[in-house]
């Protein structure tokens, strides 16, 4: 009888902690509505042990320059991530070259003036236009959006940016678009004022890798992602070496969890009997009570 | 709980605890008695203490590189995930405690509906459980508004305007709240600075939530009260320390699986874009645990009567150790109550469902059923299951929770009797 209360319980407790676990999907994975279906690639970065692929992001870092940043900055990003670890990781010389061809305010100097300077190792990116207004002004109108958290800015993340390169179409049939205005398959609403940004061959690689419309994406995709989240591989190391540890820490702390709370129940077991009989007496108590008679 | 009067060993302690009894208040804390059949769904008190101190921890650090100003919010949280050292970490700990925080207080607080921990004698400390809980939702909410992104500036917006629905001083209230005519520099200011606080006014109030559970004692899963001499407690060190810790480190697990591995799935995407006043979000939502109120709020057609049903849908637990007229504590002997409690923890939980779905449609109709069944639970079924539903006989003892379960009577019965036949000498 006992046995079968404590696998009652059981079952309730298991039930609440999966109607528990359970009410946290709906709210954040079923959030919005039904997502697209994004083209499906797959990505060094994900899981539990993810990594960038180090040409991946030096090609990467190449479309930016070459495509992107006529429009997007990149603002939150500095040229000496260019070269730390866990990101393309040019050598220190590279990323001090790449940050020289780039001419950044400074000032003001001892004569009150400002003045222009190669960039530095230690200057953020230099942005194509000096103000989300002109930058609007100068695309019809549209602000292209700063590119430093755009992979974690958008539901989908990388599969929806990677989708978005490759998922310009025709418009169907009956589907109005205004002069400067592209059809997307996967930018809500279909109506993207960016034009294809990404066609066969518009880069050409050193490394010899072929330029196809999906490489491309691929990697500037990868190269958003790492300027998003320049930690993530870290964060992906850390967080494996610390889940071991705890599963080790809570093995031990089980253990002796178990052996502190044996000394109680070695206690409870000599007065077990005790117990018992003492039940055995209220349970006759209770029947005299009833029929005081029969022990006459 | 009266326990014999403590003296300390040393000499120096005898001197230092007659003056201030630092010492009687750790012997009491160790040696608290707690009932031993408590189960794991009491572990997540502790857990709160812990989700409260790593919110001030990594609060504090936080603090020291955010700029709270409407220019420099949003960069300086990039700054802290890029150019401070392990910023990222502390950041996500923090933006991912909140969330943890959460589940774990909703756990604590269906334990306690389950359980009826809630009972006589122990009000005073669901009220103060309510108050913190009030001002988790208050600092959660402020803490949200500080990166300066999409969903904060939207976030506050819709909030503090709900104020502005209140007859005459609405607008004044709202005005008064922002520090100018829209949310603004003033206002993350004062948010920044209110976000600082609370934390304190938390932990004030955590205290007391402790001291008045230490005067009655825990309530246990059977809801009978403990008899203390009976072998039925255990002192709270190191029995209910060593399962706590063991609980704790689980629930740290599934916190670090978050911090290091989906960082972000808690958060809405649109609170990397930064704040534009000009450009609306599609759908502007809270974060997860704020959903079922948001749903109650937009359920009601009116915008008065919609604050006025939110507001109620949390002070009504303030009530409810009067309105559940049910002596019995443990739903475990309340065979009606219990269909009506997972009822209500599936309503609340579709509720939060809904409050991230646009209000039109079925979602509208849903949740509008959903909300009166939030209030009729609280109003009709529990004053009225009180006085007409028939309770199971409670046990004698946490010991022999099954004890008084019909039929083992009659086993006992027979057990005497056969006990009788054995000593059948010592009735003579």
């Amino acid at each position: 009888m006992r046995e079968k209360m404590l696998v009652l319980l059981n079952k309730i407790i298991n039930r609440m902690f999966i109607i528990f676990i359970i009410s946290i999907i709906p709210c954040t994975v079923f959030s919005e509505e039904k997502s697209v279906d994004f083209i499906e690639t797959n990505w060094s970065f994900k899981g539990l042990f993810g990594t960038f692929d180090r040409a991946s992001l030096q090609r990467g870092y190449q479309v930016y320059t070459e495509v992107c940043a006529g429009c997007h900055s990149v603002q939150h990003l500095s040229y000496r991530n260019l070269s730390e670890k866990g990101g393309p990781e040019f050598s220190i010389e590279e990323a001090k070259a790449i940050a020289a061809q780039f001419d950044v305010e400074d000032g003001p100097n001892s004569d009150g003036e400002m003045f222009m300077r190669p960039g530095r190792l230690s200057d953020k990116f230099v942005s194509p236009y000096p103000n989300v207004e002109a930058s609007t002004a100068a695309n019809g109108g549209a602000y292209p959006p700063d590119m430093s958290v755009l992979a974690k800015a958008r539901k989908g993340g990388a599969d929806y940016l990677y989708s978005l390169l490759l998922g310009y179409d025709e418009a169907p049939e009956g589907f109005e678009l205004d002069d400067g205005v592209y059809y997307n398959k996967y930018m809500p609403g279909n109506k993207i004022k960016m034009s294809e940004p990404i066609i066969e061959g518009i880069v050409e690689y050193s490394d010899g890798t072929n330029p196809t419309k999906e490489q491309v994406a691929k990697d500037i995709t990868t190269f958003l992602v790492w300027a998003s989240e320049p930690h993530l591989e870290s964060q992906h190391r850390m967080g494996f070496k610390t889940i071991i540890y705890l599963i080790i820490l809570i093995t031990l702390v089980y253990m002796s969890k178990q052996r502190v709370w044996s000394r109680f129940g070695s206690n409870a077991k000599e007065e077990k009997e005790e117990e018992t009989f003492d039940k055995i007496e209220r349970a006759v108590t209770e029947y005299e009570g009833e029929n005081p008679k029969t022990f006459k | 709980m009266s326990e014999e009067k403590y003296i300390p060993k040393s000499k120096l302690g005898q001197w230092f605890d007659s003056r201030l009894p630092l010492l009687t208040l750790t012997h009491h804390l160790t040696s608290y008695p707690t009932p031993k059949n408590l189960n794991y769904w009491w572990t997540f008190g502790g857990i709160l203490t812990f989700c409260l101190i790593t919110q001030i921890v990594t609060g504090l650090v936080l603090a020291m590189h955010y700029v709270a100003h409407v220019d420099h919010a949003f960069e300086s949280i990039e700054h802290i995930m890029r150019d401070v050292n392990y910023g990222w970490l502390i950041r996500y700990v923090h933006a991912n405690g909140a969330s943890m925080f959460f589940l774990a207080v909703y756990i604590h607080i269906f334990r306690s509906l389950f359980y009826g921990s809630y009972k006589a004698p122990r009000e005073i400390i669901w009220i103060i459980g309510l108050l913190i809980y009030i001002l988790m939702m208050a600092t959660a909410f402020m803490g949200y508004v500080l990166p300066w992104g999409q969903m904060s500036f939207w976030g506050a917006t819709v909030i503090t305007n709900l104020f502005s629905a209140i007859p005459l001083v609405g607008e004044s209230i709202t005005t008064w709240l922002w520090g100018g005519y829209s949310v603004d520099n003033p206002t993350l200011n004062r948010f920044y600075s209110l976000h600082y606080l609370l934390p304190f006014l938390i932990f004030g109030l955590v205290i007391l939530h402790i001291w008045a559970l230490h005067v009655p004692g825990n309530n246990n899963p059977v809801g009978i009260d403990v008899k203390k001499n009976n072998n039925e407690t255990m002192p709270f060190h190191p029995y209910m320390v060593m399962k706590d810790l063991f609980a704790l480190l689980l629930f740290i697990t599934v916190f670090l699986w978050f911090v290091f591995f989906a960082p972000n799935v808690l958060g809405h995407p649109d609170n990397y874009i930064e704040a534009n006043p000009l450009v609306t979000p599609a759908h502007i939502v809270p974060e997860w645990y704020l959903l079922p109120f948001y749903a109650i709020l937009r359920a009601i057609p009116s915008k008065l009567g919609g604050v006025i049903f939110m507001f109620s849908a949390i002070f009504i637990l303030m009530l409810l150790p009067w309105l559940d007229t049910c002596k019995i504590r443990s739903s475990t002997y309340r065979p009606i109550y219990k269909k009506f409690f997972w009822l209500l923890l599936f309503v609340v939980i579709l509720l939060g469902y809904l409050g991230a779905k646009p209000p039109e449609g079925v979602y509208l109709i849903l949740s509008r059923l959903a909300t009166a069944y939030y209030f009729i639970h609280f109003l009709v079924i529990l004053p009225v299951l009180g006085r007409y539903e028939k309770t199971d006989p409670l046990p004698q003892s946490i010991s022999d929770p099954v004890l008084d379960k019909p039929g083992v009577f009659d086993k006992f019965k027979k057990a005497a009797a056969k006990y009788e036949g054995e000593n059948a000498s010592s009735f003579k």
